[in-house]
């Protein structure tokens, strides 16, 4: 197979890229994967200890090289809490404080969804959040009973629920 | 102290200790990455911040709901000579990382070193809990039970949609890296390992040596982990490696049955020379220990050297470690005088029977 970007040289290297859940796979020769920032160091190297940050940089200076979004100006933006600029960010690969995760959410989600499996928790909840999370569900519940209630015209019914709901509510703040 | 002592009081459960399927899978190790709500990771951590996460730490590990779940000692880092650190990372029970934090690192410990609780390594908190042979979701369990036992004083940093959350967004959601300590002689010998390694790395599996320098592997010792953190289940983490797990075990246990029938008197050669190697030499380095000691735990497996534990390997690749044999010596010791007295460990530990150690 030839490279797809200077039809001269065999492809020698193979990457998939799944971005906004659409999975694009490129085969380029060795120099324009350079100068395309493709190669990253290879983890998997038997024996080499494996180190999860150099990848990540490598992922990350990837990213921004080839141009998925206007570096200039999001590098500057700041973790409201910690101080942390993205721009350390990639350049350290760890955050500074749990709050990060949100002020960076944009940028950090195209990463996440090369890195890990998805976007969402799917596993331990804490035992506080549990709780939380529970209330979270059974007001959805609720909700979507009064809409049905009301759609019925079983009026009785929904000022329960109504009760019920803001009950919860207050109970949750 | 005599050598019996030393080894009764260095080696670990995971060490002593044997478990299913543990002619090839020497450990398995579940490690869960925690940080504290309101509180910087350790990467910005003031000397306070660190500090106050150290003494809430200090209270969890002394809460109710942790003394049910065994005898936990809490030890500061900088209470530890840096050769007791260094042999605390030869025991697998700390990372060389906290080994060097000597200001504001510490470790949880059980009495058994089952489990082991980083303080301010790259997280706030890394629970660990090891066991001999393929126990992954026993230890699991425990985890998950020191995880809860902890959070009876502590509150996490938790996100409603990416989990836990932790420094670097490799670990977050679970926070769980789960792996395996293998011994692979049989797939080394038939050329077998790099074919299998790169097919384990597809499956997005991590695959890495756990001695060697550079590209080379000493001991046919392999470590293989989950990548993926975010986006599945503790529970679909563990068995997606437990199924891959399997498969490697089935076919070392194949190229083990292969090397016995055709190329047997070879096997038994290169086993025996070892041994005689391991048990008369007068200076080790430590690579070579390593590869005769493989070599020597595969002559046992196989029956064709008998009246040695099946063990030696776990133990001696810890005990034959820098920092573990200036501890028995007790003096500083050069890079030659090491060889020397590896040398001399591991003749006295061959002559010694299992009874004397684990009595
Ligand atoms: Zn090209
Ligand atoms: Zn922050």
């Amino acid at each position: 197979m030839l490279c797809e970007r200077c039809h001269e040289r065999p492809a020698t290297v193979h990457v998939t890229k799944i971005i906004n859940g659409v999975q694009t796979a490129y085969h380029l020769c060795e120099v324009c994967a350079k100068e395309q920032g493709e190669v990253f160091p290879n983890p998997f190297l038997m024996g080499s200890p494996f180190d999860f940050n150099k990848l990540l940089s490598g992922l990350l200076n990837m990213e921004s090289s080839s141009g998925f979004a206007p570096v200039t100006t999001q590098a500057q933006q700041r973790c409201g809490t910690c101080g942390m600029t993205y721009n350390q960010f990639t350049q350290i690969g760890r955050f500074g404080c749990p709050d990060c995760y949100d002020a960076f959410s944009s940028r950090l989600e195209p990463l996440l969804r090369r890195i890990q499996n998805g976007l969402r928790h799917t596993g331990k909840v804490p035992g506080s959040a549990g709780e939380r999370q529970q209330l979270a569900r059974r007001l959805e519940q609720l909700r979507r009973e009064l809409q049905q209630a009301v759609a019925q015209e079983q009026f009785e019914r929904a000022a329960q629920l109504r009760d019920e709901i803001r009950k919860l509510e207050q109970g949750a703040q | 102290m005599s050598l019996a002592d030393f080894v009764k009081r260095t080696i670990s459960k995971w060490m002593r200790e044997t478990g299913p399927e543990d002619d090839i899978v020497l450990t398995s190790r579940i490690r869960l990455a925690r940080n504290l709500k309101g509180f910087p990771f350790p990467t910005l951590a003031t000397d306070a911040h660190a500090g106050e996460v150290m003494e809430l730490v200090r209270q969890a590990a002394e809460n109710d709901a942790m003394k049910r779940l065994g005898k936990f000692e809490f030890i500061r880092c900088r209470d530890l000579s840096p050769l007791d650190r260094q042999m605390f990372v030869e025991k697998h029970l700390i990372s060389p990382d906290l080994a060097q934090q000597e200001k504001h690192g510490a470790i949880v410990l059980r009495d058994d070193e089952v489990v082991s609780i980083m303080v301010n390594e790259e997280d706030h908190l890394r629970i660990q809990c090891i066991l001999p042979g393929l126990r992954l979701q026993e230890a699991w369990n425990l985890a998950s039970q020191v995880d809860d036992a902890l959070e009876q004083t502590l509150t996490y940093a938790y996100h409603d949609q990416y989990g836990y959350l932790t420094a670097c967004p490799t670990n977050v959601g679970t926070g769980i890296r789960a792996s395996v300590m293998m011994h692979l002689p049989g797939l080394a010998l038939t050329g077998g390992i790099q074919r299998l390694l790169s097919a384990v790395s597809q499956v997005g599996l991590a695959v890495r040596g756990i001695y060697g320098e550079g590209s080379e592997s000493f001991g046919n010792l392999y470590q293989v982990s989950n990548q993926i953190t975010l986006g599945e289940s503790e529970e679909e983490i563990i068995a997606n490696l437990m199924s891959v797990v399997q498969q490697i075990i089935e076919q070392e246990r194949n190229a083990r049955k292969l090397l016995m029938e055709r190329n047997r008197i070879q096997l038994e050669d290169r086993v025996s020379r070892s041994f005689g190697i391991l048990a008369y030499a007068r200076k080790m380095d430590s690579k070579e220990t390593l590869e005769r000691l493989s070599d020597v735990r595969l002559g046992i497996d196989l029956g064709i050297i008998q009246g040695v534990s099946a063990g030696i390997l776990k133990e001696l690749m810890v005990l034959t470690q820098p920092a573990c044999l200036q501890k028995y010596y007790n003096r500083e010791l050069s890079p030659n005088e090491r060889d020397v007295r590896r040398a001399q460990l591991i003749r006295d530990r061959l002559r010694m029977s299992d009874t004397e150690v684990h009595g």
